[in-house]
């Protein structure tokens, strides 16, 4: 006994070493990749203020920001007494919103109410009133098995629909997509342009007196959103950097968490301009429902404003055409040699 | 190795003259604290999970007073209170992800897993195969008395600091790495330490129950004639034993990250958070089915004493539990379809998860089958247990809406998933326990429950529970974020409903604490079957209560 013991307790120990390597080894190459971001992330965060200031006061003809766009009531966040899906402003959001509403809503009220029906019949006709001779029958084939296969085709019929949306949510983003790294601290976000050379500038939530002042809905409202294209593929880049949180906007249909040591990738296309809100989700310490997510989606013209206006440069020698439109010609190029030494930067 | 094995040789001889010990109690403190009966532990069980339900429904309670209405009303005070000195606003939030902890913790390791295996388990489990007590019995006594130091161990972690202020504010989830570098102080750790000892004393238990159940089973009882209870038990005690192990190694190595250094769940050390999550998934889906199970048991008992009627289709009854043990292993990640896993992952998640809808929808026909052709009569068990299947129901259908990766991208860790599994478990499981207890109250106090308070009890309580949980549905749908102390003024409507729902169902427990104080004060004397023709298993065969040693010689099933 004894022997069986000691032998159990060697393996243990022989395989617990083997285990924690393994955990290790696994994601070894995303740790490293993470972890110079993270404090690229950190340095930029605290540059990012003097940056801010600097491009803007040099510049002499300036671009102005597009002007702070105002939230429609019941877009973009939840309507009082909803109970339904928030409206969905990407495609994968619709195809997904479909899936719940039209099958999987439909599909499983019929099942509880099929069920409820039964019991109710059950409950009456089999009453001890109306019954009082139990039958013996506890064995029925023919309904063992079409109880078993009846369900199973129900869900092959929810899975192809449902796998195919998987597979839709994982479209890798075009090359073109505008990249935007976000991460998750404790406990606001922090958003940065690398591919415009936008450093990374922090996002908190407005308090209530501002956010009504404001017309933003209170817990929602932040200082600095998300500026993001509207029409254009977007492709996030998610990371935390202390600890998980989670990157959540319902009518984008978008969630995804922000793991310190990975970046997630979520790709999406927002339909139609407007303000999207979204909250943290996954617990992330004290302040976890104080870190609102603000996504202000423009019009491709008024977002390449707004590149500029912080001092980004907009992709391509040759892009500059939509800009144009809005800005006096000289600026753009000007704005663009000018952040070119921040540009170099993550990931 | 001592030979153990009884035949019924070894008592039929010694029948006569051993009846009178059959009764023969230990004095108070032997009888209660060191207890080798399963009856007496079971009851210990039973009266500690009811505690513990206490303690864990009153945390529910400031929670939902708490959102009852936006803004942040009563938190800044409960925690100066605690702390004895003014608390600030962060302070004041990290309460509120200590009341959110506490909560899960003991509702789920304090709670439903000892009043279901523990207590309905230890008491029912060696009766119904004919066993005069479990295989183990001082094993028994020590999987009792580790919880209390658990439980202590865990109440504790909510006075010492904790990181932000207070406790642990982890989630009953205790993610990596907010429960490493985001806790400072020893509150985690007494958690963590809470855990072990619960997870020892369950693992105990479990192989206390396997051991009982293969090796002890009367003369003639077969596994394919085993009560359905027993075979819920009997797979209950398997995940138990598979799955615990697995939670000890994942929390030991949050000890080792947080203590000496190791960077198991931290990636700037090579480790990695995610890693946390597969492994007490591992454990935690498993856990959710180890939970639910044995009121599945219960369920088939009592649908089955109260139609008159043997169960429908046994076989398949016991197989789609063992199908559901075995399934509910593979399906673990679907907690964690928004960490970044890759798309054939998340599929095969996916389409695993949903597999395990097959199964339970055969035992949800297969219980209404059984009533089909019976005699029905609606005591209070039997309204628990029609309660349990539907709402049980409910539960599992939107658990088929979140099996699917790409619809959860939007439900993940929203209010859905609190509706959902509240459905399953506060309804499902708690709905179980409350069947199970007005089913078998007769025959473990010998006295009778008061019948008109069981059908008050459970109509307010019913009734309390959908107005608590059902709008609960709505506030996800509409996105509104899980483990929030305050939310937009938009969700203010379904808030305060549930709130109110919370308000109904408290005075449903109040009836229920009557009826019981009331029976066991002034109660009926029970009968030794107080059910009729259709209760058959072999606790009908005793007195209520049974006498403090039963089956001295063994009963042989035919």
């Amino acid at each position: 006994m004894k022997m069986v013991k000691s032998v159990v307790l060697a393996a243990l120990l022989v395989f617990a070493p083997a285990f924690g390597q393994s955990a290790l080894a696994q994601d070894n190459a995303t740790a490293a990749a993470a972890a110079p971001a993270a404090n690229a992330a950190v340095d930029s965060a605290a540059a990012t203020n003097a940056a801010d200031a600097a491009p803007v006061a040099a510049a002499v003809p300036a671009v102005a920001a597009p002007p702070r766009m105002k939230p429609t009531e019941g877009i973009g966040m939840p309507k009082p007494g909803e109970y339904t899906l928030q409206e969905q402003f990407t495609s994968t959001g619709r195809d997904a919103r479909w899936l719940h509403d039209i099958m999987l809503l439909p599909i499983i009220t019929i099942i509880s109410v099929f069920v409820l029906a039964l019991m109710l019949w059950v409950m009456f006709r089999y009453r001890r009133a109306a019954n009082p001779v139990p039958s013996k029958t506890s064995h029925n084939t023919f309904i063992e098995i079409a109880w078993t296969v009846i369900p199973v085709f129900i869900l092959l019929a929810i899975a192809v629909p449902s796998l195919g949306l998987l597979a839709d949510q994982y479209k890798p983003a075009p090359k073109d997509a505008v990249t935007v790294k976000v991460t998750g601290y404790q406990w606001y976000w922090g958003y940065e342009y690398p591919d415009a050379g936008i450093a990374e500038f922090v996002s908190n939530m407005l308090p209530p007196e501002k956010a009504l002042a404001n017309g933003e809905p209170n817990q929602l409202a932040v200082d600095n959103r998300l500026v993001l294209p509207a029409g254009r593929p977007v492709k996030l880049i998610i990371t935390g950097s202390d600890v998980i949180h989670s990157f959540a906007v319902p009518s984008l249909w978008v969630k995804m968490d922000a793991v310190p040591g990975r970046l997630n990738e979520k790709s999406f296309t927002i339909d139609k301009p407007g303000v999207y809100y979204g909250q943290c989700s996954e617990l992330c310490g004290a302040r976890h429902g104080f870190m609102p997510i603000a996504i202000e989606a423009l019009p491709p013209a008024q977002f390449d404003q707004w590149v500029l206006s912080q001092g980004g440069k907009l992709p391509g020698a040759a892009a500059p055409a939509a800009a144009a439109e809005a800005t006096p010609a000289a600026a753009a190029p000007k704005v663009a040699a000018k952040s070119a030494p921040v540009a170099p930067a993550k990931i | 190795m001592t030979t153990i094995t009884a035949t019924p040789d070894d008592f039929s001889g010694a029948h006569a003259h051993h009846d009178d010990h059959a009764d023969h109690k230990p004095g108070f403190f032997a009888r209660w604290f060191m207890s080798t009966n399963h009856k007496d532990i079971g009851t210990l069980y039973l009266i500690f999970a009811i505690v513990a339900g206490i303690i864990g429904g009153a945390i529910s309670g400031l929670m939902r007073a708490e959102l009852a209405q936006p803004g942040v009303q009563y938190l800044q005070g409960w925690a100066s209170m605690m702390m004895g000195s003014e608390a600030n606003l962060d302070q004041a939030y990290h309460l509120w992800n200590v009341l959110i902890t506490a909560h899960g913790l003991i509702m789920v390791f304090f709670m439903v897993m000892p009043a279901m295996i523990g207590g309905f388990g230890n008491w029912f489990v060696p009766i119904m195969i004919g066993a005069p007590d479990m295989a183990f019995p001082r094993m028994n006594n020590i999987s009792f008395w580790l919880l209390i130091p658990a439980f202590l161990l865990l109440l504790g972690s909510t006075f010492v600091p904790g990181g932000t202020g207070l406790g642990a504010g982890t989630g009953w989830t205790v993610y990596a790495p907010l429960s490493t570098s985001g806790s400072a102080g020893p509150a985690v750790d007494l958690a963590i330490l809470s855990l072990h000892i619960a997870g020892a004393s369950s693992i105990l238990g479990a192989i206390n129950f396997i051991t009982t159940i293969f090796n002890m089973r009367a003369p003639g009882m077969t596994l394919h004639k085993m009560p359905l209870f027993v075979w819920s038990v009997l797979v209950t005690a398997f995940l138990l034993l598979l799955a615990l192990p697995v939670l000890a190694a994942a929390i030991t190595m949050l000890l080792t990250d947080r203590n000496f250094g190791t960077t198991f769940y931290d990636a700037a050390g090579g480790g990695d958070p995610v890693l946390y999550q597969h492994l007490f998934w591992f454990f935690g889906h498993p856990e959710v089915y180890i939970m639910i199970l044995p009121g599945f048991g219960i369920v088939s008992q009592i649908v089955s004493t109260f139609s008159r009627k043997p169960v429908f289709g046994y076989l398949g009854m016991a197989y789609a539990m063992v199908a559901i043990g075995a399934v509910g292993f593979v399906v673990w990640a679907h907690h964690m379809f928004t960490t970044g896993m890759s798309v054939n992952v998340k599929m095969y998640f996916t389409a695993a998860t949903m597999v395990i809808a097959v199964p339970t929808g055969i035992k949800i026909f297969s219980w209404i089958a059984t009533m089909w052709g019976g005699s029905m009569s609606f005591k209070t068990p039997m309204v628990w247990a029609l309660g349990f299947i539907f709402m049980f129901t409910v539960g599992g259908v939107t658990g088929v809406v979140l099996a699917n990766g790409g619809v959860d991208d939007v439900m993940h860790d929203t209010y859905y998933v609190v509706a959902h599994f509240h459905y399953v478990l506060s309804l499902g499981a708690v709905f179980g326990l409350f069947a199970g207890f007005y089913y078998w109250f007769p025959k473990m106090s010998g006295k009778m429950y008061n019948e008109f308070l069981g059908q008050v009890h459970f109509w307010v309580f019913f009734i309390g529970v959908n107005v608590l949980f059902f709008p609960m549905h709505f506030l996800g749908l509409s996105g509104m974020p899980r483990r929030y102390p305050d939310y937009p003024e938009a969700y203010a409507y379904w808030n305060k409903v549930a709130s109110h729902g919370y308000e109904i169902m408290a005075v449903g427990m109040g009836v229920f604490f009557i009826n019981l104080i009331w029976s066991l004060a002034a109660g009926k004397k029970a009968a030794d079957n107080p059910w009729g023709e259709g209760a058959t298993t072999l606790e009908w065969t005793l007195s209520s209560p049974p006498p403090f040693h039963q089956f001295e010689t063994l009963p042989v099933i035919d």
